[in-house]
């Protein structure tokens, strides 16, 4: 195995609406950005992988037209994935692991403003058996914070909790788009938006991106003083059927964790990518993070950029080691209904 | 060079799709058509419903339908206060999973009560059927409470 | 060469289903497909490159936009320099005629065509402009039609005119002489 690293990234301001750029102009900034952190022009690249959705502002091959934003000539190596940015990053790390390359470029993003992001997240449903219902996002989190109530292991203050603590934390990163102190009594004195379900148990709608440069071995080295090391990484999925699921356990959470070497040392910083309050403490009973501090960005409940939000949780991760605040982190993406496809990275830094 | 102020257009996506069904799932919907539920036996026993062609463990193909009643049990709920576009209803409503009586997993519908403090985990619901039926996940119009008839 | 792992029987087939036992179903017309038709709404919103250019387009001029690095002019620009990556911020002016590079007749009508076939679909080189763009060609038989050839924009009445790609009707002879070929090779 090489080692691979990442060693450079950059994230937009996220907000409810970017409605003077197009996505292009909305991500060209961050993938410059990351470039330009570490001294790499675009001939540097040696693989570049996107994730994004077409269904998100109902841009067909939405990324053929962002890829004007790396400036793609002479042809390029590339590739794309309809998935958060996280799977791109993890297909870039593969492809580095082949010899193909020695650095790559890694993006993700989303515009979700032009649409009814619930509405227009109920087309990842099965079209047969839950198509015709146009169940939406927000209706199925609700479904799973249910069974989570239900079965004991949460209540709606441990929720507001999750949402107060993560807000708080977000006061700090300036990228965030829904930051500040609020009172778990007042959280839980508003009314349900999807019972059980408050608006602050849900994430925002958010327009942004982020981009992540990773690099093998000694240009790694070359390029930072500390490279945030890929210990593991690893994505595993459950069926996609949720009413043939436990909704209160991610299996596929657990898997993933085993399989990238989490509980291998201790972990002092982690960030989940839990768009609800409830699925943080799914994903904090499938993965063994002992103590670490979780989101201090405030993760996903504070900005949920659809397609980057998997990738920012990495680019968290890796900042923190870069910059010598943390030695060793867990960073993780969903993809999917109810935590439905899960991806876990262990990444270090040197001694 | 200064900004002019954003300009905007409606955009409507809309794609006419057409799906084949193959023999399993076929079979499901023209069950609902003729008001009768119908769930597939797994690898294990387990009955799965709505039916699935493959073993959701084992990925073993399966064959054996087997007829279920149009009554079950709703494992968790949320509320709808306020509908979209092309759900069930355009009043609010819950949508919940039901477990079919003999069937060993949920189906996603909605439930049909005026408020959210009719809901609750675990409460009897029983199909309400459409009246125009075309094989279809909406032949069933709804689930309503059990004790409602 | 290394063993392929076991698969489930039947894994790439989907066996027939006994619908025997369950009257309801045994007898009737199965159904073999649904109608699911997905409609999804947006409010579209350009960005700031094709604002600048629909906006122009409004008033009548096409404006192209120039890569920073390469000095090639884009249109319609969509902010990016699709070769180097980098922002377009100089605005250029381009000329209402243009010459055709490439061409195609088409003469079967698809599902909301406005043209009445037979027509004529071109890539046009704008003047001044380093990319084609596409365009109807109108005022001429089909058969005549050939690369090289100068056109010139017919636009939609001025009180028509708003801030659409639609104000530029079709693209129609001028009437100069065609271009040597050469001029045009890059672009084909």
């Amino acid at each position: 195995m090489r080692d691979v690293a990442i060693v450079s990234f950059a994230q937009t301001v996220h907000s409810r609406r970017r409605q003077d750029v197009n996505e292009v102009e909305l991500i060209q900034p961050v993938i410059q950005e990351a470039k330009e952190r570490v001294g790499l022009d675009r001939h540097d690249i040696g693989f570049t992988c996107s994730g994004s959705s077409d269904y998100l502002a109902g841009q067909a091959f939405s990324f053929v037209m962002t890829l004007d934003a790396v400036g793609p000539w002479p042809p390029i190596s590339e590739s794309h994935v309809e998935m958060d940015g996280a799977w791109a990053l993890y297909e870039a790390w593969v492809k580095i692991q082949t010899g193909a390359a020695d650095t790559a470029l890694v993006y993700g993003y989303g515009k979700s403003s032009p649409g009814d992001l619930p509405r227009v997240l109920s087309r990842q449903l099965d079209p047969y058996y839950f198509g015709p219902l146009w169940l939406d996002s927000v209706s199925v989190a609700a479904l799973q914070a249910r069974a989570m109530i239900d079965s004991g292991k949460l209540t709606q203050r441990q929720m507001a909790e999750t949402a107060a603590r993560s807000r708080a934390a977000a006061k700090a990163n300036p990228f965030a788009q829904v930051k500040g102190d609020f009172d778990v009594e007042a959280i839980l004195a508003e009314d349900c938006l999807a019972d059980p379900l408050r608006r602050h148990d849900c994430p925002p709608v958010s327009d942004g991106g982020a981009a992540v440069v990773l690099a093998a071995d000694d240009t790694a080295r070359r390029l930072v003083e500390r490279p945030a090391w890929i210990r593991g990484i690893d994505h595993r999925v459950d069926s996609h059927n949720l009413g043939a699921r436990d909704l209160t356990r991610a299996p596929s959470a657990a898997l993933a964790a085993h399989e990238a070497g989490v509980s291998g040392g201790k972990v002092d910083v982690a960030e989940l990518h839990a768009p609800f309050t409830h699925q943080e403490a799914i994903l904090r009973a499938e993965i063994p993070l002992d103590g670490a501090e979780v989101n201090p960005s405030g993760g996903a409940l504070a900005a949920n950029p659809m397609m980057a939000a998997g990738l920012i949780r990495l680019g968290e991760v890796a900042r923190r080691i870069i910059d010598g605040s943390a030695d060793r982190g867990v960073a993780h993406a969903t993809a999917g209904h109810c935590l439905q496809q899960n991806l876990v990275a262990v990444l270090e830094g040197d001694g | 060079m200064t900004e002019p102020e954003i300009l905007s257009a409606p955009l409507v996506l809309e794609f006419p799709f057409s799906r084949t069904t193959g023999p399993v799932i076929g079979a499901f919907l023209t069950g609902l058509r003729e008001k009768t539920v119908v769930g597939m036996r797994g690898a294990d026993g387990r009955v799965i419903c709505p039916a699935v062609e493959y073993d959701p463990e084992t990925g073993a193909p399966l064959t054996e339908l087997v007829e279920l009643s149009d009554t079950g049990t709703v494992t968790s709920w949320t509320w709808v206060s306020q509908p979209r576009q092309g759900q069930p209803f355009a009043r609010p409503f819950a949508f919940a999973l039901v477990q079919i009586d003999g069937a060993d997993t949920a189906m996603a519908h909605a439930v049909d009560v005026a408020d959210a403090t009719e809901m609750s985990t675990g409460m009897r619901v029983r199909a309400r059927w459409a009246v125009e039926r075309e094989g279809l996940i909406t032949d069933i119009e709804c689930f309503e409470p059990e004790l409602a008839r | 060469m290394s063993e392929i792992a076991e698969l489930p029987e039947g894994l790439w087939y989907q066996p027939d289903v006994d619908t025997s036992q369950i009257p309801a179903i045994a007898g009737v017309e199965a159904v073999r497909s649904i109608r699911v038709p997905a409609r999804v709404e947006y409010l579209y919103t350009p960005g700031r490159a094709p604002t600048r250019f629909l906006r122009a387009l409004a008033e009548k001029r096409i404006m192209g936009e120039r890569c920073p690095v390469t000095g090639k002019v884009y249109v319609p620009p969509r902010g990016v320099s699709p070769v180097v990556g980098l922002p377009t911020e100089e605005q250029v002016e381009l000329g209402h005629r243009g010459t055709v590079t490439t061409f195609c007749v088409v003469d079967i009508a698809f599902t909301g065509q406005v043209t009445e076939t037979p027509f004529v679909s071109a890539l046009v080189l704008i003047d001044g402009a380093d990319i084609t763009l596409h365009g109807l060609i109108q005022g001429i038989p089909p058969a005549d039609v050939r690369p090289g050839m100068r056109v010139e924009a017919v636009w939609v009445p001025d009180d028509e005119l708003s801030t659409s790609f639609e104000n530029i009707r079709w693209w129609r002879p001028s009437g100069e002489p065609d271009v040597d070929p050469d001029t045009i090779r890059e672009y084909l």
